[in-house]
């Protein structure tokens, strides 16, 4: 039983776009990743809108105090297994914005991730392949 | 009493109609696909989703209805599985059939609507209670046109009983070849479109605006049941039609007529936008009622 719920993970990954206050330029590679000329669905990736249904997060953007609180609680909502996918160098490590007054921790000092994908963006083909790390992580 | 469990919970039921679906389903995407020029998911994908989902954990968000959050999704399930055993059973043995039984599958055919909404309604989230509203006004909008379409067919046919409705057909061809038939078949088509939530009519699941309506709090095994409610249904919804207005004929014209109706909603789902409540209603009621009335009309002078 554990071992093909194993096999419909790793072939379905549902994803959900997670923006903790990012400069919009991760996002829009995002939305770029799911256009049909990337053709996510090949691998099962469908972009679900609810963090219920989720199994990996796509993080972007560095954590502020607003969001901080937020970020959390939607990590929570997410259904045990669930992978995260730190996209972007803000979310790797913060970026230019670290000595910011408003920035607060990174995001690997809040939630555990398990991906990290540099880049400032990250091109759609890094991510691909990000999240196709981050699947080979389950055993 | 033990065969029909095994009607029920094997073949033509349960697990038949969930794998046919799957595989219903999959078409679908893939068809998808290959309209936006990319390659699609691999045949598996829909028992991959399905097999996911009942391995996840389940969250029973803080201040629901346990109860109902938590049996609505089987209510649904129950009722769309007796459904599609009921329309294929008569198919395969006409001999089966009971007085009224048309009635009974319009009546199942809105049961896991109303699961919906229960499982909705119970999940306290206010995006959820605006796709349960939508829904309501959704089935309001599309059931009178459908059993209009549905009062056609009876008046061809001058039965309420699944044999009834086969027979003619077998003996003299199928009612999509008459007019009134036709204007129908086209009828119900839309309707078939709105209870299986596809594109032109996915206003109560909206996911762009409304996330995924009823279902947003649901996560896990109760999500894939709702699922597994959707495949059975996309399984069922096409073999009524088929059986309502292109009955008669062998094995194979049957898969041939499934696939057509099949290619024909993925084809709608795909060349239309998103229609919102009020013109979904406006359209229910006006051309589409409009249209079945003059079948009706047309089925009563006998064309």
């Amino acid at each position: 039983m554990v071992n093909l719920f194993k096999w419909g993970l790793k072939r379905s990954p549902w994803v959900f776009h997670l923006a903790a206050s990012a400069c919009n330029n991760c996002d829009i590679e995002i939305l770029d990743l799911l256009t049909p000329k990337f053709d996510l669905e090949r691998f099962g990736i469908v972009l679900v809108g609810s963090p219920r249904h989720a199994d990996v997060l796509l993080v972007s953007g560095i954590v502020n105090r607003q969001s901080i609180e937020r970020f959390r609680r939607v990590y929570d909502q997410v259904p045990n297994p669930k992978l995260v996918v730190a996209v972007g160098t803000c979310a790797c490590s913060a970026n230019m914005f670290r000595d910011s007054y408003n920035f607060v921790k990174p995001v690997d000092q809040i939630i555990p991730v398990d991906v990290y994908v540099p880049g400032c963006p990250p091109k759609p083909e890094a991510m691909i392949a990000g999240v196709v790390k981050a699947l080979q992580k389950i055993k | 009493m033990l065969r029909y469990l095994f009607y029920y919970l094997v073949a033509p039921g349960f697990i038949f109609s969930l794998i046919l679906g799957a595989l219903t389903s999959w078409i679908d995407r893939k068809l998808t696909a290959r309209l936006q020029y990319r390659q699609g998911p691999p045949w598996y994908q829909p028992f991959a989703d399905i097999l996911k989902l009942l391995g996840k954990e389940t969250i029973v968000p803080e201040g629901s209805t346990r109860l109902v959050f938590l049996s609505a999704p089987l209510l649904g399930l129950a009722a769309a599985t007796l459904a599609s055993t009921l329309i294929c059973l008569f198919n395969l043995y006409p001999a089966e059939s009971f007085g009224g039984d048309l009635i009974v599958v319009v009546y199942l055919l809105t049961v896991p609507s109303l699961a919906m909404i229960l499982g909705g309604a119970a999940s306290r989230n206010p995006l959820a209670s605006l796709g349960i509203s939508r829904e309501m006004k959704l089935i309001l909008a599309y059931e009178l046109p459908f059993l209009i379409s549905l009062a056609v067919v009876i008046a061809k046919s001058g039965s309420l009983l699944f044999s009834g409705i086969l027979g003619p057909q077998v003996n003299h061809g199928m009612f999509l070849y008459s007019f009134s038939g036709f204007l129908a078949f086209l009828v119900s088509l839309l309707v078939v479109q709105a209870k299986l939530g596809l594109v032109p009519f996915d206003i109560a699941e909206a996911e762009q605006e409304i996330m995924a309506g009823p279902l947003l709090e649901y996560s896990g095994t109760p999500l894939a049941i709702f699922k597994m409610t959707k495949l059975i249904l996309f399984f069922c919804l096409p073999i009524l039609m088929i059986t309502l207005f292109m009955g008669g004929g062998g094995i194979w014209w049957f898969i041939l007529k499934y696939i057509l109706i099949v290619t024909l909603i993925v084809l709608i789902k795909n060349t239309n936008p998103r229609l919102r409540i009020d013109q979904a209603l406006r359209f229910f009621w006006g051309p589409a009622t409009a249209l079945a009335l003059l079948a009706f009309v047309l089925a009563v002078m006998g064309w």
